[in-house]
């Protein structure tokens, strides 16, 4: 029978051949990864399901990265559970606030790799499907029952499959993309199923882009974003990942609960507005909106791609005066690269502030919040009303190009204009 | 399960945001979460609420975040049980898990913050204001388990060799 590569992995794990979208399994887990602001209530529900250790101390990843450094005494309270943690467990992984964004250090460090199960107690865990793996988000007390047994049930996902062919015109991104389909889609159009992105202009992506479009899978109800690995994924993969893996792909007559055809070639850059990821523009139909804040930065755009692509339009250039640039890469390692190319003082000289990698300024956290009637144009994910502080504030969503063209204008610009 | 109350209605994409602020994620006690149950939408809502008062949306009831704190805050803050057109699938999980109903009825929507909703889980139906009937769409076995043992961390407490 045909299978989608995510029924195919969800299979594999619960140990059957094959199996149906919406029967539920119970799978074994090869990931489980919980950041700081969720992982100490899982680990306490862990306790309370009478469990005293983790099922296996090698594959669990724990990270403080949502507010990093601690700002407060309750927050840093909970990093310090967690070091406690992971200490008294002795997991062989633990990242500090020294590491980065979750989603960005797990493939980094190679705990990521095709045809694997991830679970992560942070909705943004459909990243991880960039590399093949079926990588899903769950709340705390699923991240309890899988630290304690490894194991944790799912309804098998219907998939909505995603071609996207063409090539990308100059400073249309990745996010543009992801963005369009959260437009086509809707921020429920692919509730309970898994989104899978293929065709020539995501096979010519790197990982980066990839990743950002797995990303946003959960802003349209998904349960993961997925992309059939390739030599690119395995490039990337090189070095990183310790254990061997196998690629398991759709087959070819595979059934799809729906289709979209994307064409990146006619595509726009593109910016979602308030206050719902799925009220996508065109950037010329929001051209000239005042912006208080620009965010470059997140799981979603806080890689080194990301930051270059800003950086080629900054460089040299200051930015409007009445308008603040944070800047967060998403980990030490892109910070470090980024430093090491000149790209981190071209921000600095064009006027931004470059953040310690984090993800407070998404979600409101720390680095950056803003007040009422205020306007942040961000990279980020999410543009709920409140998300970045006060809920008389505005987020629009966009591409690192074209918030760095924004930036320097102090409105909303598109990032093909700028001279 | 009976659960009586009035009703909170905010309409469609009930945000996690809306439910349980970010800034409020570091807070680890339950009652310090109910504070702030609803704040991002409505400021006042923690001191309205009465105990048992159901919480009406449309469709995609608890999009956004994995933040268990919103089904926590909500359910620490007396709501009764959360109905809408459709769920998010991770708060619908979360608040099975923590022990909060959370219950899918077509035409819910057009209840009014206030009306009298009362849900009956083994009849399969909403009475609004003690006349309109609506059903309930079945929930699936392990979830009505999950609700009647209090939620996965007592369910999985007796249920460990099960799993």
């Amino acid at each position: 029978m045909s299978q989608t590569v995510s029924q195919k992995i969800l299979a594999e794990h619960a140990g059957l051949k094959s199996i149906e979208p919406g029967e539920i399994v119970k799978a074994n887990i090869d990931i489980a990864m919980a950041p700081d602001l969720t992982a100490v209530i899982a680990y306490q529900a862990m306790k309370e399901m009478g469990v005293k250790k983790v099922w296996d101390k090698s594959k669990v990843v724990f990270l403080n990265d949502h507010i990093a450094p601690a700002t407060n005494i309750q927050n840093a309270t909970l990093h310090k559970q967690c070091r406690e943690i992971a200490k008294e467990e002795d997991f062989t992984f633990f990242y500090d606030i020294n590491a980065g964004v979750c989603h960005q250090v797990l493939p980094e460090k190679g705990h990521v790799w095709p045809g694997m199960l991830l679970v992560g107690a942070d909705s943004h865990t459909c990243t991880h499907g960039a590399f093949g793996a079926f990588a899903t988000g769950v709340g705390s007390t699923d991240m309890g029952a899988a630290l304690a047994t490894g194991k944790l049930w799912f309804k098998v996902p219907e998939t909505i499959r995603v071609e996207v062919n063409g090539v990308l015109p100059k400073w249309v991104a990745p996010k543009d993309v992801v963005l369009k389909s959260a437009k086509e889609i809707g921020a429920d159009g692919a509730t309970y199923m898994a989104i899978e992105y293929g065709g020539e202009a995501i096979r010519s992506m790197s990982m980066a882009g990839r990743m950002t479009i797995c990303n946003m899978a959960i802003e349209m109800g998904g349960k993961t974003g997925i992309v059939e690995p390739d030599r690119i994924t395995d490039t990337f993969l090189k070095g990183r990942v310790r254990n061997k893996y196998k690629i398991i792909k759709s087959d070819p007559n595979a059934e799809y609960a729906k289709r979209l055809d994307i064409d990146a070639s006619a595509l726009e850059p593109q910016v979602a507005c308030p206050h719902a990821v799925d009220n996508v523009k065109d950037v010329t139909k929001v051209v000239g909106t005042k912006v208080d804040q620009v965010f470059i930065g997140s799981c979603t755009n806080g890689r080194l791609e990301d930051l270059e692509e800003a950086a080629k339009i900054l460089k040299g250039k200051r930015i409007s005066r009445d308008v603040r640039l944070m800047v967060t890469p998403s980990s030490f390692e892109v910070y470090d690269a980024a430093n090491a190319m000149g790209i981190i003082k071209v921000f600095m000289d064009a006027g931004g502030v470059v953040c310690n990698p984090s993800c407070g300024a998404c979600f409101g956290g720390n680095n950056g919040v803003i007040a009422p009637g205020e306007v942040s144009l961000s990279t980020s994910n999410r543009n709920f009303r409140g998300r970045q502080g006060s809920t008389e504030g505005y987020v629009y969503l966009c591409s690192p190009a074209t918030a760095a063209a924004s930036a320097l204008a102090g409105v909303i610009s598109d990032p093909r204009e700028v001279k | 399960m009976k659960i009586k109350g009035k009703a909170w209605n905010y309409g469609d994409n009930i945000n996690t945001d809306f439910m349980l602020p970010g800034k409020y994620l570091e807070l680890t006690d339950n009652k310090e979460l109910a504070k702030h149950a609803m704040e991002g939408i409505d400021p006042t809502f923690a001191k309205k609420v009465q105990k048992g008062d159901i919480i009406v949306g449309g469709k995609n009831m608890g999009l956004g975040s994995s933040r268990e704190h919103a089904p926590l805050a909500l359910l620490h803050s007396g709501v009764g049980a959360v109905v809408a057109e459709s769920f998010a699938r991770i708060f619908y999980r979360n608040s099975f898990n923590v022990g909060l109903a959370a219950i899918e009825c077509p035409g819910i929507s057009k209840v009014k913050t206030g009306d009298e909703v009362e849900i009956d889980t083994i009849a399969g139906t909403i009475t609004i204001n003690s006349k309109e009937k609506l059903a309930i769409k079945p929930l699936p076995d392990f979830m009505v388990q999950l609700l009647n043992e209090g939620g996965l961390v007592p369910y999985l407490k007796t249920h460990m060799k099960e799993w």
